[in-house]
């Protein structure tokens, strides 16, 4: 009796077992579970025999059969969770998707590359304390040559091809009027910028008869050409990066004296020669110089008091070396694949 | 200007090649643009002297010459018949490859032996004369390259003057320069004539009648000179400068012109009536030929040279078909001038005429320069042209021009430039500038700059003169110190700010048009005739009519880039600009600058992808984008109505937008007729903002609303009305019903079609109900329902379905 109770055990314990390892599915499990340890289960009726033992024995193979039902119980739950888990593995595994697929498109837009070169320009020097000044882009000729000291027969004015409404009524061809403006209603300290559109008759790949500028002035006591290569070497530095080389070199502009233009090492070869630079390996970006003292006298402010210094340049031209753009006519043709790129 | 770099180094010692030496008068202010290497290699050409001449048994036009070059002698077989023996030639050796890419090959023609090639200009490339072989001057050495005998070998450095340099529109000009950045020493021409017995004032008689316009009129003369193409170095050096050779004595005025810088003219003596200058006005509206055979009309205020009956120049600008130099010449009248430079301006402006002569005389010229040009010239002319000068010179120079004296202040040239200056270094780059210097105590000097550097006249001139010799390089970099000022950010900046980053975050571009459009962009936009938009201020002197009027509104920019880019398959747009429009103003001479801002969609105005569709651009989604874009700003709400929109707009689907009911703006779709003018389809919509009105009714506050504490709770009310009453005529009438607990009421549907009448449409509302205090029943919201759909029922004509 007891041999036989040993051997049943043995047998349900084993072939258990065997079931066990080929179990793949929680069902197979759960029916296995059921077969061994339900209620009618071959283990618990087992288990109920071990009242009819012989009392010697029975304490141990009540022991050996619980002991076996504890093993298999364990085993089956540790599989049963493992294979759960496994379950929710695969079932997430099947939600794979491609994701190479592109993304959802939104739609997007840009402010234009001038506005936003125009932009980083005015951040530049309003964060160095300069204030935006603007001025009429329709302009008496006094403002924007004669009080310039570019009188009429004078052949600066061959410099500026000129747009006009009649003979005292133009389209400024710098955005250097605005300084006499700002002149004219204020004491010095001045420091000022004034960005803007303007005008002259020329049109071809590098020119278009409406462009942009920010001008520059700044009048005090005290201020000296060392002033304004400090002011345009923060600014060149600011926005074609540090270490950019750059030279100043005399030149002529009727309303500063000295004056200056200002190339920068050619971005395009870094200074080595190409036909961006005509291979010099400089690029002249902007035009400068101390406030000429007749300017001074014409705004009725007294040049052995004070001194000062104006800068201008041109937008669209910071912006074709900074993007690497060859016409300056796709600036206002505005071709959305142009905008796009900004 | 192009400089020749060997003409320049005859006049001043310079060690420098031609790209260092452009890379030093770049940096001192005369920038070069370029250096350009000019004049043929000619490789295996060598000067040869021809030792004999005999004919060609075989060819009658032909000749069998025997020309020595170094040790050997060569039989050459040639076609011309200019030379003689003991000419010197240009003989192109076998193997030699010329100009025109022809191979020079020893060769047999007609049975003898030919051993090269005697050649002529053009087949050197140095001229267009085919003319027989070139003869060259007899000192040129024998055996050596052609190319260095002539000195043809050359560098042009392409000078751009400012135009307060006249002084260095000249060879001599530019020589200065490079001896005052050098340090070396300059040597011009010094020039010898040797003058006749009879004077010129004896033959010649010159008065001036206006002196203000001409301080400063010499006459020399020269009889006996014969006329005829100039040699091959100086028709070279002319051509090279940009000048065409006519005749000796025309060109030895523009040599000296180059050389100089100061214009000359040539008369022929034997058509000036009298032997007689005149230099006075003209008189206005006289009628005068100019050398180029153009008739022109003068002004009062245009100085002419006349003779005793006739007008024979246009003094300083151009010399008169009347007296011009002939092949027959034989005496010539020599002008050397100092016209006033804004006279000549003014002149050569009027006429339309700038020539090589009016550019140097506006710049201005060294008035003591006058009359040894006019020595240099004369010298030249009886070089090459023969003839004996008349003795002296005619000089009128009434009053002479003033020589300034300038105060200069050592403290105030470091004050300007920032850095401190030695006064031995101030006082040595004043001197190597040929200024004079005297002292005036202390740190203060008297300075008297030279005759040709009319544009130093004030002590900043010379400040200008010591920073640029001294190298803007050396000039230090300081930072100034700035002043903290208080001005404050202007609404309308801010709300520019706000509107473009508004319009950028809903996917539009931003373009930049032209401010001057075309007026039949305008006509196109069927506004009423007394629309002042009608009205825009017109250039005198545009570059094309579509660019020939302010724009009074930002319309036709966009239009005609929606054009460009349908044009170029871009058919989806979304653009807006933001600029200026151009009003003029009664009795102002300026006209109002307004900024404005304008937008346009049209195709898809969002993108499509592969799992989402695109949306077409209509009346709805414009109309969503004005008032995101007013939520962004935070104005008002804006209400919307039909009726009296633009005339560019189509009636059906145009609407005014309003705030607090003033008129901000337009939107709708453009009109059929105006797209079709713009080559543009139906569908395109456009919005438009008044930005002042709009800044006025825009804020930055913000009110926080707490979080509602209890739920709200929906119910819907679908209606059937006439077609023509709006949606917002039943939403007002919703709140209309007086109930504090209605939070919002939506739209969420709108029908039209079966089974609805075809006169009618279908609406339907979604209405949230919310108590701030409590969780409201279902039955008190249903009251509250109730309420509205009893309202809605009273409306005329209206059903709830």
């Amino acid at each position: 009796m007891e041999d036989s109770f040993q051997a049943a055990l043995q047998s349900v314990h084993e072939s258990t077992l065997t079931k066990l390892a080929q179990a793949v599915t929680e069902e197979e499990l759960n029916r296995l579970k059921i077969e061994t340890l339900g209620r009618k289960g071959k283990l618990t009726l087992l288990l109920r025999r071990v009242r009819e033992l012989p009392p010697e024995g029975r304490r141990q193979a009540g022991e050996q059969a619980n002991t076996v039902k504890q093993e298999l119980e364990a085993k089956i739950e540790e599989l049963l969770i493992h294979l759960h888990d496994e379950g929710k593995r695969q079932a997430l595994a099947q939600e794979q998707l491609d994701i190479t697929l592109p993304g959802t498109p939104l739609p997007r837009g840009r402010v234009h590359p001038i506005t936003q070169v125009m932009a980083r320009v005015v951040d530049i020097f309003t964060r160095m304390g300069f204030q935006v000044e603007e001025g009429p882009q329709v302009e008496l000729d006094y403002y924007n040559f004669e009080a310039l000291n570019i009188p009429h027969d004078h052949p600066a004015r061959d410099m500026h091809d000129t747009f006009y409404f009649s003979d005292e009524v133009l389209l400024r061809t710098h955005t250097s009027p605005v300084q006499i403006r700002v002149m004219e209603n204020r004491h010095p300290p001045i420091q000022i910028i004034a960005p803007g559109a303007v005008y002259r008759r020329d049109s071809d790949i590098s020119h278009t008869p409406m462009f942009h500028q920010v001008e520059g002035l700044m009048v005090d006591e005290g201020i000296s050409f060392a002033h304004l290569k400090g002011v345009l070497t923060f600014f060149v530095h600011e926005i074609f990066g540090q270490g950019t080389p750059l030279r100043f070199r005399p030149s002529f502009f009727p309303f500063t004296e000295p004056s200056a233009e200002v190339d920068i090492g050619c971005v395009i070869c870094k200074g080595e020669g190409c036909r961006v630079c005509k291979g010099s390996g400089w690029l002249e970006i902007l035009g400068a110089g101390m406030v000429d003292p007749e300017v001074f006298r014409i705004v009725g402010y007294d040049p052995e008091e004070i001194t000062g210094f104006a800068f201008g340049m041109g937008i669209e031209r910071i912006a074709m070396l900074k993007y690497g753009i060859n016409d300056i006519r796709l600036f206002f043709t505005n071709d959305l694949r142009f905008l796009r790129q900004f | 200007m192009k400089v020749s770099f060997n003409w320049l180094k005859e006049y001043v010692d310079c060690e420098l090649t031609p790209s260092e030496l452009a890379d030093l008068l770049t940096m001192a202010g005369l920038e070069i643009e370029g250096v350009e290497a000019v004049g043929p290699e000619l490789k295996g050409v060598v000067v040869a002297l021809i030792a004999s001449i005999a004919p060609h048994p075989q060819a009658d036009r032909l000749s069998l010459c025997r020309v020595q070059a170094g040790e050997k002698t060569y039989a050459i077989v040639c076609g011309a018949r200019n030379m003689k023996e003991g000419d010197k030639v240009a003989l192109a050796l076998a193997g030699a490859e010329l100009p025109g890419g022809v191979q020079v090959k020893k060769t047999k023609i007609r049975g003898e032996l030919s051993e090269g090639m005697l050649c002529s200009e053009a087949e050197l490339g140095l001229s267009t004369s085919a003319e027989g072989i070139m003869i060259l001057p007899p000192e040129a050495p024998i055996g050596a390259p052609v190319a260095d005998a002539l000195n043809i070998r050359d560098h042009l450095l392409e000078l751009s003057v400012t135009p307060n340099r006249g002084d260095c529109l000249s060879i001599i000009g530019v020589a200065r320069e490079v001896a005052a950045l050098t340090g070396t020493r300059l040597h011009p021409p010094t020039p010898t004539l040797r003058e006749g017995k009879n004077e010129v004032k004896d033959a010649v008689r010159v008065s001036v009648s206006d002196p203000d316009l001409c301080p400063r009129y010499s006459a020399r003369l020269i009889t006996g000179v014969r006329i005829c193409p100039s040699p091959f170095w100086l028709r070279t050096r002319l051509e090279r400068a940009g000048v065409r050779s006519i005749n000796n004595v025309v060109d030895v005025t523009n040599y000296v012109m180059v050389e100089y810088g100061q214009p000359l003219h040539a008369f022929d003596f034997d058509l000036l009536e009298g032997g007689e200058i005149v230099v006075k006005r003209a008189a206005e509206g006289e009628c005068f030929v100019t050398l180029d055979g153009v008739e022109r009309v003068l002004h009062k205020d245009t100085l002419m040279i006349c003779d005793a009956l006739r007008t024979v120049a246009i003094g300083g600008v151009m010399g008169g078909l009347n007296s011009e130099i002939r092949d027959a010449t034989s005496r010539v009248l020599l002008e050397s001038a100092y016209f006033s430079p804004a006279g000549i301006r003014r002149t050569s402006t009027a006429l339309g005429l700038q020539t090589e002569s009016s550019y140097r005389f506006e710049r201005g010229i060294d008035p003591e320069g006058v009359l040894p040009a006019s020595l240099r010239a004369m010298a030249l002319i009886a070089e090459l042209a023969g003839g004996e000068a008349a003795k002296g010179v005619i000089d009128c120079y009434q009053t002479p021009l003033p020589c300034p004296k300038i105060r200069l202040r050592l403290p105030k040239v470091s004050a300007l430039l920032g850095m401190s200056l030695e006064q031995k270094e101030v006082k040595g780059i004043l001197k190597r500038l040929h200024m004079e210097v005297k002292e005036n105590g202390g740190e203060e000097w008297v300075i008297s700059p030279p005759t040709y550097r009319g544009d130093i006249t004030r002590e900043i001139d010379l400040i200008e003169e010591i920073g640029r010799l001294k190298g803007y390089d050396h000039i230090p970099v300081q930072v100034p110190k700035m002043w903290v000022m208080p001005f404050r950010k202007e609404p309308e900046e801010e709300l520019e700010q706000r509107l473009k980053d508004a319009l950028v975050g809903f996917g539009f571009y931003e373009v930049i048009t032209f401010s001057f459009i075309s007026p039949h962009a305008l006509e196109a936009l069927r506004l009423p005739p007394d629309d002042p938009r009608l009205l825009p201020l017109a250039l005198l002197n545009p570059l094309a009519e579509v660019q020939s009027v302010m724009r009074t509104t930002l319309l036709p920019g966009l239009l005609e880039t929606a054009r460009y880019n349908l044009s170029h398959k871009n058919r989806d747009l979304k653009i807006f600009e933001l600029r200026e429009i151009y009003s003029p103003r009664k009795g102002e001479k300026l006209p109002e600058e307004r900024r404005a801002l304008a937008g346009l969609g049209m195709g898809a105005v969002t993108p499509e992808g592969w799992n989402i569709l695109s949306q077409e651009a209509d009346f709805y989604y414009v109309k969503g984008c004005v008032e995101q874009v007013l939520a962004e700003l935070k104005t008002p709400a804006p209400t919307f109505t039909a009726g009296e929109v633009q005339p560019y707009l189509n009636p059906g689907t145009g609407a005014i937008i309003r705030l607090d009911g003033e008129k901000v703006g337009a939107l709708g779709e453009l009109h059929p007729e105006v797209a079709h003018v713009f080559e543009l389809p139906r569908g395109v919509f456009i919005f438009e903002f008044d930005l002042t009105i709009v800044s006025n009714h825009m804020s930055r506050e913000i009110t926080f609303a707490p979080l509602p504490r209890f739920p709200s709770v929906t119910r819907d009310v679908a209606v059937t009305i006439d077609a023509g009453i709006s949606a917002e005529e039943i939403t007002a009438i919703i709140k209309g019903v007086d109930n504090k607990y209605i939070e919002s009421i939506e739209v969420f549907d709108c029908y039209q079609g079966d089974p609805i009448p075809h006169d009618r449409k279908g609406l339907a509302y979604r209405i949230r109900y919310r108590s701030p205090d409590r969780t409201m029943t279902d039955e008190e919201v249903n009251e509250f329902h109730q309420g509205v759909l009893e309202r809605l029922e009273k409306v005329p004509a209206l059903t709830i379905r």
